[in-house]
């Protein structure tokens, strides 16, 4: 049979170090294909390859019977694949009508002179095919994510695209989003659309998908049919071993308190109190811009507070500036790795020694031996799967970019870690890892602060877990108290839930 | 697994990677533009000239590392000319007021270092953007500059200040020896302390500069006193070279300093670059200037044929 993509014995080498090994690939039209794998498998530069980013270094690509090199992102489309990025490639400030049409204003141009009636009205009907009720002429800076999400589906349909490559849509969609958009990828299927999807929930592609393709180190290991198999199956696969827990939470007895935080008012904050004590994990739950984020910056001295007590250890500290807060022992891995986390055009090393070059110098000088030690030693302990200390940071994987960022701040010796969503786009593999370490790093007795909006981990992970809302804490569960639909009641501000006893 | 092995190459291509380090690119234009000069004019290959060049380039060089330092962190000073002006006018104000030499170079130093942190307060605190500030108080100096001249040269001098950009030491002039210690001083700065490192932080993600703890205010406000001290230097350098202080000097200076650093390859968003890419930049520059004189060229073409040079050299950089 012919195939809607057929990618085979793909092979592609960076700097010498090869990222796709031999992967094949076979996708039908009307089909949902996930691609799953670790990251650093190579899904994201098999992606590339078929839609004319890179040109692979040996290998054959079929389309819808032909073969073809597509050697760039015009051949790509031309040859009807469309892929829509986690990061939206959406202009802000300009509206719907104009992003849908953008660099294509030419068809409704006539005398020089573009007629915007004619364009809104093309754009109408394409929104309407994705069911997106909007005005075209309305900035896209004020729809939402899942609405920016629509306009690209709509500008890819809109260029005839009958192979659409969807890499992590719902990362930031809300449960009604990803629904909407489960019943746009059902109706695209009908109408024989190919659609690749990337995705680490895997009961996501439980839900939508009919075909799996794993990979693992550069290599496709298999085609599933989504039906005839399990999710053990798919992860063992995926990490080429099997996986006995996926939340390996170890409990810990708390000890002294370590953070406590009282009345703390910010812009966006109305006087939140927590306490952290050593070994334990706090949990920080709530929608997105209930807040979470905030308390962590205003502990960290990124945004000025109105009002509030701050003491570390049975100390109170005044915390203007990061480096105050890094002086107390605070620690903060930031929810973005690469606009807040990382200097994507450096090295590993510099990366990891940024936050303590001053423990690493006399007078000044950089002490390199020590350096490079202290590089090494985090790229052993994190396993950190770069081509050496010296790779940049931009070349690495999103998982590993994720743990260069924890080990700059291990280095620290923080007394506190807050971790913001620290395993957001991060694989199962990479998830079970960075769980591991939490569980070390409160064995040791250091307290963690962890932020994030994946509930069945934060009910997993957490020894007490606070809900916010609207800039305030409006519950606090301990660990056996707390379930999902509670923690939703208090997150979406219909009940309010003062702590139990300790 | 494999990793190891794949490990040990790369930490190897870094450390065999020095070549790349010094721009090969930069270095085989320069190289490239003096074999046509020396097979055109046979002045040029010759000892003497070939101090003449070093000792113009001098004084683009030090405004030039000043300005790599201020472009690895993002920002750009417009207001080097500015300085170097002032600076000139005020050593030699007060050398003629009876001041030493020595007084009125040190009081000069001190008023460009001044010059330039309040460039980098409006900066830092000032949350200007580094364009805007310096484009203001590029303006401002060169006002405060004419004021204190009346707009007239200043020209008397003690002898012994002539030495300064005039003299040699050994057989190298004294301003290509003061060019040499400020680059090595820069270089190692940037490359083997911890400033350095920090600036290169700053410049490549000041968001994420600041959440590892780095005062990145601070860091600006050395950046732009750097900038501000160097071209207070070269003020006094030229001041003593021309035997006078003219209200006027250093005018369009700035974009010489830009062009040199990148025509070395240093980015103009920040974060990577290196001095001694600037310094082959500075060269480069100067070569060009010293060639068409020799050549004979018009003024009015040199300078068409100077900014076709750069635009080509850029070009020819991106490329590879």
């Amino acid at each position: 049979m012919t195939y809607a993509v057929e990618m085979r014995g793909i092979r592609k080498s960076f700097a010498g170090v090869p990222v796709l090994r031999d992967v094949d690939l076979a996708v039908t039209a009307g089909e949902v294909h996930a691609l799953l794998g670790e990251n650093g498998a190579g899904k994201s530069t098999l992606m590339k390859i078929l839609s004319g980013v890179f040109l692979p270094d040996s290998g054959r690509t079929v389309i819808h019977g032909r073969e073809m090199v597509i050697d760039s992102i015009r051949t790509a489309e031309a040859a009807g694949i469309a892929m829509i990025h986690q990061e939206l490639n959406v202009i802000p400030d300009l509206s719907v009508a104009d992003n849908l049409f953008l660099g294509r204003e030419n068809m409704w141009v006539r005398w020089g002179i573009l007629r915007t009636a004619r364009l809104r009205e093309a754009a109408r009907r394409e929104l309407e095919a994705v069911g997106l009720n909007v005005s075209p002429s309305v900035p896209v800076r004020h729809l939402g994510v899942g609405e920016k999400q629509l306009v690209e589906i709509a500008k890819a349909l809109s260029k005839q695209a009958n192979i659409l490559i969807m890499d992590e849509p719902t990362a930031a969609l809300t449960e009604t989003e990803t629904k909407r958009l489960f019943t746009m990828i059902r109706s695209l299927k009908e109408r024989g659309t190919a659609v690749i999807y990337i995705s680490h929930r895997m009961e996501e592609l439980l839900a939508i998908c009919d075909r799996v393709t794993v990979m693992r180190d550069g290599r496709s290991v298999g085609t599933f049919d989504v039906r005839k198999t399990d999710l053990n199956t798919l992860v063992r696969h995926m990490v080429g071993r099997p996986m006995s827990d996926r939340y390996p939470k170890r409990q810990s007895e708390p000890g002294r308190c370590l953070l406590r935080v009282s009345n703390l008012r910010t812009k966006k904050l109305k006087g939140v109190r927590l306490e952290i004590r050593a070994g334990e994990v706090v949990g920080l739950g709530g929608l997105m811009g209930a807040g979470r984020t905030e308390v962590a910056r205003a502990i960290m001295g990124l945004d000025p507070l109105e009002d509030g007590n701050i003491e570390v250890d049975g100390r109170p500290v005044v915390i203007r500036h990061p480096a105050d807060a890094l002086h107390h022992g605070l620690g903060f891995v930031t929810e973005d790795r690469k606009e807040q986390g990382l200097l994507l055009a450096q090295t590993v090393r510099e990366n990891l020694a940024l936050p303590t070059l001053g423990r690493r110098q006399r007078m000044g000088w950089i002490l390199r031996k020590q350096e490079n030690a202290m590089a090494r030693r985090h790229m052993e302990r994190l396993r950190i799967r770069a081509a050496g200390i010296e790779q940049p940071a931009a070349t690495l994987s999103g998982g590993n970019q994720q743990k260069v960022v924890f080990g700059k701040w291990l280095e620290t010796s923080p007394k506190i870690l807050i971790l913001d969503e620290p395993t957001r786009g991060v694989d199962v593999g990479a998830k079970a890892e960075i769980y591991e370490l939490i569980n070390e790093l409160t064995a040791q007795g250091i307290g963690i602060l962890l932020i994030s909006s994946d509930l069945p981990e934060l009910l997993a992970m957490s020894d007490r877990i606070l809900v916010m809302y609207e800039g305030s804490v409006t519950g606090i569960f301990h660990r056996q108290e707390a379930d999902q639909e509670a923690i939703m009641a208090c997150a979406t501000g219909q009940r309010r839930r003062e702590e139990g006893n300790r | 697994m494999n990793s190891s092995k794949a490990g040990e190459s790369f930490e190897k291509t870094a450390a065999s990677r020095w070549w790349k380090r010094i721009h090969l690119g930069p270095l085989l234009g320069l190289l490239l533009i003096a074999a046509v000069l020396s097979l055109t004019s046979d002045r040029f290959l010759t000892a003497s000239n070939l101090m003449n060049v070093a000792r113009q380039v001098s004084i683009n060089a030090l405004l030039a590392v000043g300005a790599t330092f201020v472009i690895l962190t993002g920002g750009i000073d417009l207001s080097v000319g500015s300085v170097l002006a002032l600076a000139g006018a005020l050593a030699a104000g007060w050398m003629s007021g009876g001041f030493s030499p020595a007084a009125a170079v040190a009081g000069a130093l001190l008023v460009g270092l001044g010059a330039g942190f309040a460039n980098g307060a409006l900066v830092a605190y000032g949350r200007l953007a580094p364009f805007i500030a310096t484009l203001g108080t590029m303006t401002l100096y060169r006002g405060l500059t004419l004021i204190y001249t009346g707009g007239r040269p200043i020209s008397s001098m003690p002898d012994s200040f002539y030495a300064l950009g005039g003299g040699y030491l050994g057989p190298v002039p004294t301003p290509v020896w003061m060019m040499a210690v400020v680059f090595a001083a820069g270089w190692l700065m940037l490359n083997r302390m911890t400033p350095g490192r920090r600036i290169l932080a700053i410049g490549g993600n000041e968001e994420a500069a600041m959440l590892s703890g780095i005062r990145t205010d601070r860091y600006k406000l050395l950046v732009y006193g750097i900038s501000g001290g160097l071209s207070a230097l070269a003020g006094v350098v030229l001041t003593s070279r021309l035997h006078s202080a003219q209200p006027t000097a250093g005018t369009g200076y700035e974009l010489d300093a830009i062009a040199a650093v990148v025509l070395g390859g240093t980015s103009l968003s920040g974060g990577r670059g290196s001095l001694w890419g600037t310094l082959v930049g500075a060269f480069i520059i100067g070569v060009i200037d010293n060639g068409l004189n020799l050549l004979n060229v018009s003024s009015f073409y040199q300078q068409a044929v100077k900014g076709a040079v750069i635009l080509a050299a850029v070009l020819m950089d991106r490329r590879r």
